[in-house]
């Protein structure tokens, strides 16, 4: 353990945790925008940074170990200063269009610009102008407001060990791409959208959600019907329909990952083709019929040749769109009920 | 006898090679009984093609400025006797140009043949790893570095026992020892000369440092554009392992491995940082990682990894021959043996020069560099590339030494001087420096990255004539925000130039801004060009030469220019024979 200030207040910290991670146990607030606990230290916005006593330069609190005696100012006058000026450079090469931003709401560069008061950008110049890329149905993408911080680039490489983009060129032109900057490989990106939900701007969102303010649905958690792994997620549910999905970090299973399925295919709930009532064929056609009648009909077939054929003349076969409670209960039956072990799953091989 | 050409890349470009072709043929010709040899850059590269003639007595004659012609009269000189008599000998205040200097690092540079490791043998070399291998223990070799007090000359001048020791110290079995050989500073050329002249003093330094860290690989990081370093460095590798410099088992004694290898670099300034150069060894993008951990805990790979420049690795052999002592003879207090300066700008004699510490920047340039150009006024110099600053006419008393300079506001860097002229103009100056570094920021963090860019754009803004009160003091406040919260040393150090600039030229700064003038008339918007119906004969060779057709007027009339035409080429200036043109 060491002991550290912190404002004024005295901390003890478990030795190896940064300023940033002693700050947060303690409820003490330093804004972020390229940190992320799950992903690799980065360092590159700056806003994070704190005074530290007998430091030749401002520190970055995300990157810094908090060490034995360490005295901490995170909200002093110079400490202010720097990350207003952070703010006012980001701004000052940023779309101002917070007014009709699909990320209004939801975006971590306004809630900073929000609570350092930074109303408008200072420093007039050269402001980058890059092609929104709107080919994909469900990404979209809008370098020019891009604030560099590297989260996509990491969450894909560290998370998604995918490493489907990266940063290209230098300085000032610096923008997150792909090798020679060549359209996105589906051969490599796999759509998981891991890059969305890390994305503290409207540099990337989710285009299921256009037209929707973020303070306008409800967020309903559920569990991931798609497959076995039973994912954790919150549907976006407007006026009493589901827009799309977000994670929730909390989640045990699968944290914040999403696969392409189950962050953007939502939408099958409302499709026409959807089979929402049990079908019996009955003279060649598919007729409409209850649960009860359809279950019914099923015992029926079932004991029948269980009786005149015994059980293993019956096998069964799950799906893995079923969760893995379904899959349980499903072997259990044939087992217990039919009595049969020709049970398997169209995901085994 | 023998003739030894220098063909350093400095040489080589002077039109060496075509100078030992001459002399090979003439030799030839005449079949005088002549050895032809190759050596590196001595430094002197104002002088360059430069041919040494040693004679049957051991006696150097010194020939310079040769081209194919002159080498022959050179070999018809020799075989007639009267080799003193030839026109292109030294001039005797080169001679004592170099005869200022203390050569250290470069002691082998310019006389010995750089890819022939036996020159380099016979000079006393690789007896400095022999001492070390047969006689010490790492620790004794640390402890000889820690009192040669030698600081590392890549930039930051930290101790270099230190560095040693923390990489020894750090826990894990496998340890890596890496040359910073990236030299991106516009204009710097220490490193190369170094290699080109002398790749054996580089390797030996390695071997010592990776005997006293513990490493038993080492990586030369060297930029691609070097493929004369890369090919001296590949040739004299190969000698050293040949003759078990390198590999298994050195010497014999049972204790210590090492090998080299080198790595291509792509050449970006920033990946001579040192931990974005780790990041490209491994393969990645050159971003710089955050410190701590240090490299010494935590660098290639994640292991354990010790990070010095060329220079740096060059001076150990001397002091692990010599000892730590005869190092720390040279110099001043704080600041330990010689360094080594790359002199360009408006300086007469540009080249390379090795002082001693302590040495006033006075003497190197106008006692070594022989002052300034065209005997123009000496105006400031600009110490230690984009990342330093520059140091005003009152400071030329100022030693060499790091702490005398940093009182100055600039830094001893890696080496570069460029040298300043009363036609300078700061302000353009400063813009020129961090234009580099603002294309050269790797774009990770948000100061460097947006910073030197808006800071970039006042300063294109005022050297147009377009800039307004308050811009000086914006310009100080965000690049001390720049220099205070950026993430690498290249953030850290962009604002130097322009931050030291305000400090000792204001007024040329007010001027810009207020007056609308540029006082050292460089700045191309902020002049008028005009002409004095005085002076004017009516030559017409103005109009005549006017890209912009701007200049009206017939023969034997006076000639007037139409600013709304005028490009301010300054053409016109340059091409009256009567003065007639006056800029202001
Ligand atoms: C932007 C930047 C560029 C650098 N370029 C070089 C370089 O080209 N060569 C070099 O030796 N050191 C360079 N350095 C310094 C290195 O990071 C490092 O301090 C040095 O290589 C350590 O060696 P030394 O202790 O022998 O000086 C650079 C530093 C920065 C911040
Ligand atoms: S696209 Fe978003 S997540 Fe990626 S670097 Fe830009 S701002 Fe950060
Ligand atoms: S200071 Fe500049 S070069 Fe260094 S990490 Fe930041 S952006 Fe990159």
């Amino acid at each position: 353990m060491v002991t550290i200030t912190m404002n004024g207040k005295e901390i003890k910290a478990e030795k190896g945790k940064t300023i940033l991670e002693c700050a947060r146990e303690n409820n003490i607030y330093i804004p972020t925008l390229c940190y992320d606990e799950t992903l690799s230290i980065y360092g590159g916005c700056r806003l994070c940074v704190v005074e530290v006593e007998g430091a030749r330069n401002l520190v970055a609190s995300c990157t810094t170990e908090a060490t034995e005696g360490m005295v901490i100012q995170t909200e002093s006058e110079k400490v202010v200063k720097a990350r207003k000026n952070v703010i006012d450079l980001l701004l000052s090469n940023h779309p101002i269009d917070c007014l009709t931003c699909e990320k209004a709401g939801n975006c971590d560069l306004q809630d900073v610009a929000y609570r350092y008061g930074v109303r408008e950008p200072s420093y007039i110049g050269e402001v980058i102008e890059y092609a929104v890329d709107d080919a994909n149905p469900v990404i979209a993408r809008d370098p020019n407001k891009c604030i560099l911080c590297g989260k996509c680039v990491r969450v894909c490489d560290e998370i998604q060990v995918t490493h489907a983009i990266d940063f290209v060129d230098r300085g000032f032109g610096a923008t997150v791409g792909t090798p020679f900057n060549e359209p996105i490989s589906y051969e490599i990106c796999r759509l998981c959208g891991q890059c969305v939900s890390v994305c503290p701007t409207g540099a990337l969102t989710n285009r299921q959600f256009e037209g929707t303010r973020p303070w306008e649905v409800e967020k309903v958690t559920t569990t991931c019907s798609l497959c076995g792994v039973g994912c954790t997620y919150d549907l976006n549910v407007k006026d009493g329909r589901v827009v799309g999905v977000t994670p929730k970090p909390d989640s045990i299973v699968n944290g914040s990952s999403l696969c392409v399925k189950g962050r953007f295919h939502t939408d099958f709930a409302y499709s026409p083709d959807r089979i929402t009532t049990p079908l019996i064929k009955k003279d060649g056609e598919f007729v409409e019929a209850s649960w009860d009648e359809a279950l019914d009909f099923i015992a029926e077939k079932l004991n029948k040749i269980k009786a005149e054929d015994g059980p293993d003349a019956i096998a069964g076969l799950s799906s893995a769109r079923c969760t893995n409670e379904e899959n349980y209960l499903f072997q259990k039956m044939m087992k217990a009920a039919i009595g049969t072990n020709n049970v398997d799953h169209c995901a085994r091989t | 006898m023998k003739l030894i050409v220098g063909q350093g890349s400095c040489g080589v470009a002077a039109g060496a090679v075509k100078v030992y072709k001459a002399l090979e043929e003439e030799i030839k010709n005449s079949s005088a009984d002549i050895e032809l040899g190759t050596t590196g850059c001595i430094g002197s590269c104002y002088l360059e093609p430069i041919v040494d003639f040693i004679d049957d007595a051991g006696e150097k004659t010194t020939f310079v400025t040769v081209d194919g012609e002159k080498a022959k009269e050179i070999v018809k000189d020799i075989v007639a006797g009267k080799a003193k008599e030839n026109e292109c000998i030294i001039g005797d205040e080169d001679v004592e140009a170099m005869a200022k200097q203390k050569r250290i690092s470069l002691r082998n540079c310019g006389i010995i043949n750089p890819e022939n490791i036996d020159e380099y043998i016979e000079a006393g070399g690789y007896k400095a790893i022999e001492r070390c291998i047969k006689e010490m223990t790492p620790e004794e070799v640390i402890e000889e570095v820690k009192v040669s007090g030698l600081r590392g000359r890549g930039g930051a001048g930290f101790p270099t026992w230190f560095k040693f020791n923390a990489a020894r110290q750090s826990p894990g079995d496998v340890k890596y020892l890496v040359c910073n050989a990236d030299e991106g500073d516009p204009g710097a050329f220490m490193d190369r000369s170094i290699i080109e002249g002398d790749p054996h003093a580089l390797i030996e330094g390695m071997i010592v440092a990776g005997y006293a860290i513990g490493a038993s690989e080492g990586i030369i990081y060297v930029r691609a554009e070097y493929p004369l370093a890369i090919k001296r460095l590949n040739i004299a590798m190969a000698q050293a392992r040949e003759k078990g410099y390198l590999g298994a088992d050195l010497f014999g004694e049972g204790k210590f491995n090492f090998d080299l290898r080198i790595k291509a670099g792509a050449g970006a300034f920033v990946c001579g940082e040192e931990t974005a150069l780790l990041e490209s060894l491994e393969g990645n993008r050159g971003m710089p990682r955050p410190k701590p951990p240090f490299p010494a805990q935590k660098g290639y790979w994640g292991k354990p990894t010790n990070i010095n420049n060329v220079e740096t690795f060059a001076n150990i052999p001397f002091i692990l021959a010599n000892g730590g002592e005869a190092f720390a003879a040279v110099g001043t207090e704080d600041s330990k043996g010689t360094k080594l300066f790359a002199l360009a700008g408006k300086i007469k004699k540009g080249g390379l020069v090795e002082v001693p510490m302590g040495m006033t920047i006075r003497e190197i340039i106008f006692g070594i560099g022989g002052g300034i150009a065209n005997d123009k006024k000496f105006k400031a110099v600009q110490m230690g590339g984009p990342s330093g600053g520059c140091i005003p006419a009152e400071f030329l008393d100022t030693p060499i030494d790091y702490k005398s300079i940093q009182e100055t506001g600039a830094i001893m860097g890696s080496g570069g001087m460029v040298v300043m002229d009363e036609t300078t103009c700061m302000v353009d100056m400063a813009k020129f420096f961090l234009d580099f570094t603002c294309k050269e920021s790797c774009g990770k963090c948000t100061p460097c990255r947006e910073g030197t860019k808006r800071m970039l754009e006042m300063l294109e803004r005022i050297t147009e004539g377009k800039g307004e009160p308050g811009d000086i003091e914006k310009l100080i406040d965000l690049g001390e925000f720049i220099k205070t919260t950026s993430l690498c040393g290249l953030g850290q150090t962009a604002p130097n130039p322009v931050l030291t600039t305000i400090k000792y030229f204001r007024d040329e700064y007010e001027a810009h801004i207020n007056d609308k003038k540029c006082p050292a008339k460089q700045c191309k918007e902020l002049l008028t060009y005009t002409i004095d119906p005085e002076k004017c004969t009516g030559c017409t060779i103005c109009a005549r030469n006017c890209p912009a057709s701007a200049i009206t007027g017939t023969l034997k009339e006076t000639h007037k220019i139409n600013q709304d035409l005028c490009i301010k080429c300054g053409k016109c200036y340059e091409v009256c024979r009567f003065g007639a043109v006056a800029v202001e």
